[in-house]
């Protein structure tokens, strides 16, 4: 039996402000250039990200996750001019901390009773948002999701739809860490990597490009990242971030991104770049 | 504030408990006062001593088989799901949907907090000599915190958009959210929402540690209360465009806020400013006021803060005679799946005008109102509010309601 395919179109949205950050390419002025071919990965490597949002005793504490997701949480407040109090966020990670994972599985394979109770707030999926809100003061709506290999794209459509049905602007925020200890029998995330950016209803002086939005049913097609500083990051679960941040950085109309959001379902971007 | 949205209808939903399996099994439960909670008996059968407590669990979980074509999937959170799958006709409701919009219209969207981590932690157990997954666990789609709805997607044979959404105990409600945007936008036409979280090490043990797990039997609102019972569960509803007017019976999603706390990662804010904003946004969206509610279904978890700060909003904001209760002492504390279950009491209530008690509690809190019942009550139930709060200061309040929509 067939259906008719419909199209909807929901209201064209407006990136601003896009952030990056992984060990080779901390920071989007660094990525944007490798990725356009102007600059280079970042020799040696950064180690971690130490993100301003927390305080300097929480810093160092912070899970991996909290600490890369707060870094380009912030660096896209940063770049997009807004005030992250006001700003509903979508925080998408496909496994969470597999570092806490491996912790409280370990221990609980041992002597629960050694459970520490600030890894256990931590081990909610949840905690890298969490830390955001309480730092930033932000007392909007706040999500955090996964969806294994498509979480980026998911997340940019809960996003993008939360962003045209409430006609505010969301922030973005996607991230996942190498897996840790016996998860990396199941687990292939391999490398830091953390993107963010705010979708907004309207064209700002902020914006860095527009975008139409559709779903789009059928088999869909992994894409893979062109430029060689985004290929050495395909290893982590956020890789499905990876063409649209190089389509930002070239900065120049172009083929529709067809995202996988399923084996049988895509996620299709079409980006405009204002012309100077 | 948000404004106000079309209501969102309600073609079926279905929970599964320690109370039981199903609709009929909940209530009966509710109208009985009939708590299933038990003294601790997880993890029986090995050598460790169970931790002093008491838990909502589910029985036949053990034994339970999926069938072969999912047998992949096989761990303690999908074999609920699959339970609770089975309950009110719920598969034959999801096929009808699925055969009149088409299967990539329909979405999927379930909340959990932990999903199947228990299989993870059992696989910690049997690590092989040189530390990795035993062959038999070596199963990626099953350790990791999609698995739930990748699982569901299959049994279900749907194709939308597919998602989990992991905020601690506000998950599934949260659920309605987002299924509720995409079905405005014209994404899609219809969504299974829930959640389905499973009683593990993790939440049993990490609930202990921070001292919020009750000896006894939990007593949301009690002046002696002191912490929480942790509980399994598995619920779902499938909504739909609102084609037409209704009928006097027919069921709604009318509102929903969601709002942080901006406060601490596990104790709520001192004045509930979070709650009180995601209420505020409810309210909002459904374009109605406090007065027009006629049954709360409390967070009420039993901990001394939740109570106290949600007890605190309700007596502020709600006049007295609302019906508010905590259904906590009937299932647990079922954390990602809490939402689900709540939303399923309310739309019974809805459906049946039974608006249950707190079971367990036996002295209100003198900071509690009379608005908090401590005994079921029957009547006219026109609209409901469910509260859902979450480590992390994620908050999500959700408004149904029930008859013909202009």
């Amino acid at each position: 039996m067939s259906h008719p395919v419909k199209t909807p179109s929901p209201p064209t949205l407006y990136i601003e402000g896009p952030a990056f950050w992984a060990p080779s390419l901390p920071g989007w002025d660094i990525a944007r250039a490798a990725f356009n071919g102007t600059g280079a990965p970042t020799d040696p490597p950064a180690k971690r990200p130490s993100p301003q949002v927390l305080a300097p005793a929480e810093r160092r504490r912070a899970p991996d996750t909290v600490a890369l997701a707060l870094e380009v949480a912030a660096g896209a407040i940063a770049a997009s001019g807004r005030n992250a109090k006001n700003l509903p966020c979508v925080f998408a990670s496909a496994h969470g901390d597999l570092g806490i994972n491996d912790y409280m599985c370990s221990v609980l394979a041992s002597d629960p009773s050694m459970l520490s109770p600030i890894k256990f707030h931590n081990s909610v999926h949840n905690a890298a948002v969490g830390y955001w809100t309480i730092g930033t003061g932000c007392m909007a709506a706040s999500n955090s999701l996964s969806a294994y290999e498509a979480t980026f794209a998911s997340g940019l459509l809960e996003a993008a739809a939360q962003c045209a049905a409430d006609d505010e602007a969301v922030l973005l925020v996607g991230y996942d860490m190498p897996s840790v200890g016996a998860l990396s029998s199941v687990t292939t995330s391999r490398g830091l990597l953390a993107v963010a950016l705010v979708v907004s209803p309207t064209r700002t002086e902020r914006t860095v490009a527009s975008f139409d939005w559709s779903l789009e049913s059928g088999a869909s097609t992994p894409i893979t990242p062109q430029s060689e500083a985004a290929q050495t990051l395909s290893a982590n679960s956020m890789a499905d971030a990876l063409p649209l941040f190089e389509a930002l950085a070239g900065g120049k109309d172009a083929a529709a991104i067809s995202m996988p959001l399923s084996a049988r379902l895509s996620l299709r971007l079409q980006l405009h770049f204002a012309t100077a | 504030m948000p404004s106000r949205i079309p209501p969102l209808q309600i073609s079926a939903y279905t929970a599964t408990s320690a109370v039981g399996v199903g609709k009929a099994s909940l209530l009966d439960a509710l109208e009985n006062s009939r708590s299933g909670l038990r003294a601790n008996d997880f993890g029986d059968g090995t050598e460790r001593t169970p931790l002093p407590t008491w838990i909502g669990r589910v029985d036949g979980l053990e034994e339970l088989q999926l069938p072969e074509s999912l047998a992949s999937w096989d761990c303690r959170n999908n074999r609920l799901a699959w339970l609770g799958l089975q309950a009110d006709g719920f598969m034959d409701a999801v096929a009808k949907v699925r055969d009149k919009y088409g299967a990539s219209r329909v979405a999927l969207i379930v909340g959990t907090s932990t999903s199947s981590i228990g299989e993870t932690e059992a696989a910690y157990t049997k690590l092989d000599a040189d530390g990795t997954f035993s062959a038999d666990q070596r199963r990626p789609l099953v350790h990791t915190p999609h698995s739930l709805a990748m699982f569901l997607q299959q049994a279900l044979g749907l194709e939308g958009p597919s998602e989990t959404i992991s905020t601690a105990c506000s998950s599934s409600g949260k659920v309605f959210a987002s299924a509720e945007r995409l079905i405005r936008l014209g994404l899609i036409d219809a969504a299974v929402v829930g959640g389905v979280d499973t009683l593990c090490g993790s939440v049993l043990y990490g609930f202990n540690s921070l001292e919020l797990v009750s000896p006894a039997p939990c007593k949301p609102f009690d002046a002696t209360r002191d912490g929480i019972s942790l509980g399994e569960a598995a619920g779902f509803a499938l909504v739909e465009r609102t084609e037409d007017t209704g009928t006097a019976d027919s069921l709604y999603l009318l509102g929903y806020g969601e709002a942080s706390d901006a406060h601490h990662m596990s104790t709520p804010h001192p004045e509930g400013l979070g709650a009180e904003r995601a209420l505020d946004e409810a309210l909002a969206r459904a374009g109605i006021s406090t007065d027009a509610i006629d049954y709360i279904n409390m967070h009420g978890t039993a901990s001394t803060k939740n109570d106290e700060v949600e007890g605190a909003l309700v007596t502020r904001r709600f006049p007295e005679s609302v019906h508010a209760s905590s259904t906590k002492g009937f299932m647990g504390h079922t954390l990602g799946a809490a939402g689900i279950v709540e939303a399923a009491i309310s739309l019974l209530a809805l459906e049946t005008g039974l608006m249950p008690g707190t079971v367990n509690t036996t002295v209100l809190d003198s900071d509690c109102g009379p608005q908090i019942k401590l005994q079921p009550a029957r009547g006219e139930v026109r609209r409901v509010l469910s509260n859902s709060f979450g480590f992390g200061g994620n908050n999500c309040s959700l408004i149904f309601g029930k008859g013909a929509q202009a």
